[in-house]
């Protein structure tokens, strides 16, 4: 089984993935054209927004309370469920939630059920789960289909083949899906997965699906999506499955008012997506006679703990942040290594997995600190803010946990303890700044620095450093200014 | 008006000619420019880092030293932006409830050059003279942290003889991020790469910028590859006067 953030190791380190990915040059056409065409669109239907300020702040004032009081939206929302007929079970982690579904599928003596795309269920790894008792899971999502068959993993939260073009897509319908004559174009592609499709929704007992958002007031659960694939999977099946994690939770009914105008523009740049589900508990003769909503706790509860944090937890799952990120653009999702890519997966996955694991301590470090996901956030998450936070916690955890001689060893920070000092008393500084320009002189060859040693060697792989010059700012200000 | 200089220490130590050419230019606009010797560096790297323990002594060094100014400036976008938007977490990760009331009296008064230019002293104009073709960056921290706006670019325009050629993507960071650029320094690479693709198709003379961390980042892949495009700061052409180079 692969090894990702989520598993027991963690997996392996962003710059070590990352590394993979840039040198594949098919990979970052198709996302360079990929998340340029979204962000104009993006840009153009956010820029139609009068109050669209007014709406970010309105997202984030409400998320905030959900995460303030989420113990009591959380019972609200089992008693409201419970009420309407559904059946309301509760999962500290994957291992549990995957169990309850695996149980309820097999109580209706399912050999295949059909599955809306939903993140929770990758976090938890269910399929894989389901497949190991004997069940197999349908993706219906054209693009989580798409995943599926090739047997790789998501690369993006809303677009989760966002790294393939539609000839490598043809290809794999011609090898999967015995397809027969096929060509490249959109329209036969989704014709191919429809008509696989269609079968599937029609013979399922049983339907799962994840939820964008589940309302504490009315326990009304809600799916947001574009092909329709979500409306079969939560209308036709007799059984249906939600699992959700708890941070899904809204107070009330009237809160749609700002998230159902937040969530389409931000992610597919829509003014309004064009299937949105809502169903409560059940009603007879109609629909699913059978409903049961599993709340995933799986490290949210750790998360809600630090009080900034914990902003990690309002996300929407729109993926704007993913769409105009400059490191996700160039490495795709796959170097994160987490169902959860680019800047929020690099502040969602750390806490949701706990801090001291190698791939997961690196995802902090997977940004310049540009700030372009924070600007674009619909419910204002200060993504760069969480990222410094959760550097602090990881350099700590290495200081604190390792014995003191190692973390004395470690280069960096051997270096980061030694510029501290010298930073703390201006003699020191200024001493400093001597030894540095005296004791260059093996690095520099005719007034360039062209090679690094060790672990700053990655920067004179492609750029030129110039020396420390002769005279520094303060020693022209004493001989101009004498003081 | 009397202003601390806030040189940062990488200005100081690495591009003494940016911090020169902004009291200059300071003096020469009839500011009093007052320099600190004590100031070191304001914490940055290692808060960013992760070394936050390390760099709280630096952010109550710094308040200590700058908070009897009036005001303070600084030719870096990025070191203004810890100082303005990431102290006051500092002082709550430091758990240091006075520390954060200093920082809070001292944050506003602390600006970038191009903002303390055109929103403090309110000009446009500073009488410089650059006949060059340039195109400028606008580095992240200086557009999404402290928000300067379009202040440079009204600068810019302001300067004679100098022709401004507008950047493609402009906005998208350069990939330097600090310690970035060595623990990721292959998606350091590959971001620089386009920026400096944008920068030659301006088959500008020279980019410009409000940082000198991102400028020598994107100035050393301009080098390396023998492009004969150079990289300047801001406040070294606005300084630049026909008499200096007449001289």
């Amino acid at each position: 089984m692969k090894q990702d953030a989520f598993s027991p190791g963690g997996g392996a380190p962003f710059e070590v993935l990352a590394k993979e990915s840039l040198a594949n040059s098919q990979l970052r056409r198709n996302l360079g054209k990929a998340t340029t065409t979204i962000r104009q669109k993006r840009a153009a239907a956010v820029g139609e927004m009068p109050d669209w300020e007014e709406l970010r702040e309105a997202g984030r004032a409400l998320k905030e309370r959900v995460m303030r009081h989420l113990d009591e939206y959380l019972l609200q929302l089992e008693e409201s469920v419970t009420r309407a007929g559904g059946k309301v079970h509760w999962a500290r982690d994957a291992r549990e939630a995957n169990r309850i579904v695996a149980s309820i599928a097999r109580g209706h003596a399912a050999r295949e059920v059909v599955k809306v795309k939903s993140i929770a269920t990758d976090e938890t790894k269910l399929n894989e789960y389901l497949e190991r008792e004997g069940i197999r899971a349908i993706e219906t999502d054209l693009a989580e289909l798409i995943i599926q068959l090739s047997g790789e993993e998501s690369s993006h939260i809303l677009v989760p083949a966002i790294h393939k073009n539609r000839s490598e897509i043809r290809e794999l319908f011609l090898r999967e899906l015995d397809a027969g004559d096929l060509s490249d174009e959109p329209t036969d592609l989704t014709n191919t997965a429809r008509l696989y499709l269609r079968k599937k929704f029609l013979e399922a007992e049983v339907g799962i699906s994840g939820a964008n958002f589940a309302v504490a007031e009315t326990g009304t659960v809600s799916v947001v999506e574009s092909e329709g694939n979500g409306r079969m999977c939560t209308t036709l099946p007799r059984v249906l499955v939600t699992v959700m994690g708890i941070e899904k939770v809204i107070p009330a009914w009237q809160d749609f008012e700002v998230f159902m105008q937040l969530l389409p523009r931000s992610s597919t740049a829509e003014r309004m997506n064009p299937y949105t589900s809502f169903w409560t508990g059940v009603s007879e003769g109609d629909g699913p006679q059978e409903f049961h909503l599993v709340l995933l706790d799986n490290g949210r509860t750790d998360v809600l703990a630090d009080e900034r944090g914990r902003q990690a937890l309002n996300c929407i799952r729109c993926s704007a942040c993913l769409n105009v990120c400059p490191v996700y653009e160039r490495v795709g999702g796959h170097a994160y290594n987490s169902v959860y890519p680019g800047p929020i997966g690099a502040i969602l996955t750390p806490q949701l997995v706990g801090i001291g694991k190698k791939g997961p301590d690196s995802l902090p470090y997977a940004s310049s600190l540009c700030g372009a996901c924070y600007e674009v956030c619909p419910v204002k998450i200060n993504i760069p803010e969480v990222l410094i936070e959760l550097r602090g916690k990881v350099v700590r955890h290495k200081q604190d946990a390792g014995e003191g001689w190692r973390s004395r060893l470690d280069p960096e920070n051997a270096a980061m303890q030694l510029m501290a000092r010298n930073f703390s008393d201006v003699r020191l500084y200024e001493a400093s700044q001597k030894l540095a320009k005296a004791g260059q002189w093996p690095l520099a060859r005719g007034g360039v620095i062209q090679r690094l040693p060790g672990r700053l060697s990655g920067w004179s792989a492609v750029r030129d450093l110039k020396p420390v010059p002769r005279q520094t700012f303060r020693e022209w200000w004493k001989k101009e200014r004498g003081s | 008006m009397r202003v601390a200089l806030f040189i940062t220490c990488f200005n100081d130590t690495l591009f003494p000619e940016t911090g020169i050419a902004t009291v200059r230019l300071l003096e020469r606009l009839g500011v009093e420019v007052d320099f600190p010797r004590e100031q070191t560096c304001c914490g940055q790297m290692h808060f960013n880092t992760g070394y936050q323990r390390e760099a709280i002594p630096l952010v109550r060094r710094f308040v200590k030293i700058f908070s009897p100014y009036e005001a303070v400036v600084a030719p870096s976008g990025s070191c203004v932006g810890m100082v303005r938007e990431l102290y006051p977490m500092a002082a709550e990760l430091a758990g240091d409830n006075k520390l954060a009331e200093e920082v809070e009296a001292l944050a506003p008064r602390v600006f970038e050059l191009s903002e303390f230019l055109v929103k403090k002293l309110g000009v446009t104009d500073v009488g410089a003279y650059y006949p060059h073709r340039v195109t400028y960056h606008p580095t992240c921290h200086s557009l999404r942290m402290i928000k300067v706006g379009d202040a440079p670019l009204a600068l810019l325009r302001a300067v004679r003889g100098l022709d401004l050629v507008e950047l493609s993507q402009a906005e998208e960071c350069c990939g330097f991020g600090g310690t970035f650029a060595v623990k990721n320094a292959d998606t350091s690479a590959a971001m620089l790469a386009d920026k400096v693709r944008h920068i030659l198709d301006t088959r500008a003379e020279a980019c410009a910028a409000g940082d000198n961390s991102c400028l020598m980042h994107i100035g050393g892949a301009l080098r390396r590859q023998r492009t004969g495009v150079a990289t300047v700061h801001l406040a070294e052409i606005l300084a630049s006067t026909e008499e200096e180079i007449r001289r």
